[in-house]
C-alpha cells in the first residue's frame, strides 16, 4: 500500500496524535540519524585505519566537535529511553492504559540526564577541552 | 484501505519484532556494563565525558587514546572487551538493519521491489558486521 493514500505530508502532520505521535516521529528520526552516523563512522574509521584517508579523518574530526556530540547524545538517549518504554509496554500490555503517563515519566528521566550531560560536555569543551 | 498482509504465527517479521526488543534492551544493558566498568577502571579522573560516552557505546582502545589513561593495553584492550564489542556490534547492526527495513517497508508497501530492498538491507547488515569485527580485531 505505501504512500498511495490520499493524505499529504503536511495534512498528516495535522493529525492530533499529541505526545505519543511526537514520540513515534522522533523515535524514527533519531533511529535513522543514529544509523547514518554509526554507519558512516564505522566506514570512515575503517578507511582511516587501512588507507590513512584524509577524507575519513576529516569526517571523524567532525564527530568530535561538541555541537555534533550534543545532537548525537540527544538521539541516543531519546531513542534508548523511548525504545525501553515501548519494549516495557509490549511485554506488559496492561500498562498501555497509562501511555501518556509513561511518556511523562520518560521525559522526566530524559530531561535531567540529558541536561546534566550537555552541561558537563559544553562547559568542558568551551573551557579549553 | 488495504493494509500490509501479514500471516499469523512464526514468520520473519514476528521474529524480527521480538529481536528488535531483545537487541534494544541488550544494547542498553551492554552500554550500562561498559559505563560502569569504565568508571570502575578509573574513568572518573582519567577521562572526559565524550571519551566516556565513546567508551560506553563502543569499548575500543581507539576511543580512549586522548584521555589520561596510563595503560591502555592492560585494562582496556584485552579479550573481554573485544568480546563485548563484538556482541555490541552484532546487536546494534541487527537492531539498525531491522529498523531500516521497517521504515523502508512503510514507504514502499507491497511493491515488487520489496525482496530487492530487503536484500540490500541484509547486505548492509552483513557488510557492517564484517567491517566492524575487522576493526575490532585488527587494531
Amino acid at each position: 500500500m505505501g504512500i498511495t493514500r490520499s493524505v499529504g505530508f503536511f495534512q498528516g502532520l495535522k493529525y492530533q496524535g499529541g505526545g505519543p505521535m511526537l514520540a513515534w516521529m522522533f523515535h524514527r528520526i533519531t533511529g535513522i540519524a543514529l544509523l547514518s552516523f554509526v554507519g558512516l563512522h564505522v566506514l570512515s574509521s575503517f578507511l582511516m585505519q587501512q588507507l590513512g584517508s584524509d577524507f575519513a579523518t576529516t569526517i571523524n574530526s567532525l564527530y568530535e566537535s561538541w555541537g555534533f556530540q550534543s545532537v548525537i547524545i540527544f538521539c541516543v538517549l531519546f531513542h534508548a529511553l523511548n525504545g525501553l518504554r515501548i519494549a516495557i509496554l509490549d511485554i506488559w500490555p496492561q500498562f498501555l492504559a497509562y501511555q501518556r503517563e509513561s511518556l511523562w515519566l520518560q521525559w522526566f528521566i530524559f530531561t535531567p540526564v540529558y541536561g546534566l550531560t550537555i552541561f558537563i560536555l559544553v562547559q568542558h569543551a568551551l573551557s579549553g577541552g | 484501505m488495504r493494509g500490509r498482509t501479514v500471516q499469523a504465527g512464526f514468520n520473519f517479521e514476528y521474529i524480527m519484532w521480538i529481536n528488535t526488543r531483545i537487541s534494544g534492551v541488550a544494547l542498553i544493558v551492554l552500554a550500562a556494563i561498559g559505563m560502569a566498568s569504565a568508571l570502575y577502571l578509573g574513568a572518573r579522573t582519567q577521562m572526559d565525558l565524550p571519551t566516556l560516552m565513546r567508551w560506553t557505546f563502543f569499548p575500543n582502545p581507539n576511543h580512549v587514546v586522548n584521555s589520561n589513561i596510563p595503560d591502555i593495553a592492560l585494562g582496556w584492550s584485552n579479550g573481554l572487551w573485544q568480546v563485548m564489542q563484538i556482541l555490541m556490534v552484532f546487536f546494534a547492526a541487527t537492531h539498525a538493519a531491522n529498523g531500516l527495513r521497517t521504515v523502508i517497508e512503510d514507504f514502499i508497501g507491497q511493491s515488487i521491489a520489496r525482496p530487492l530492498l530487503r536484500g540490500f538491507v541484509f547486505s548492509l547488515w552483513l557488510f557492517f558486521i564484517i567491517v566492524a569485527i575487522y576493526v575490532i580485531l585488527a587494531s
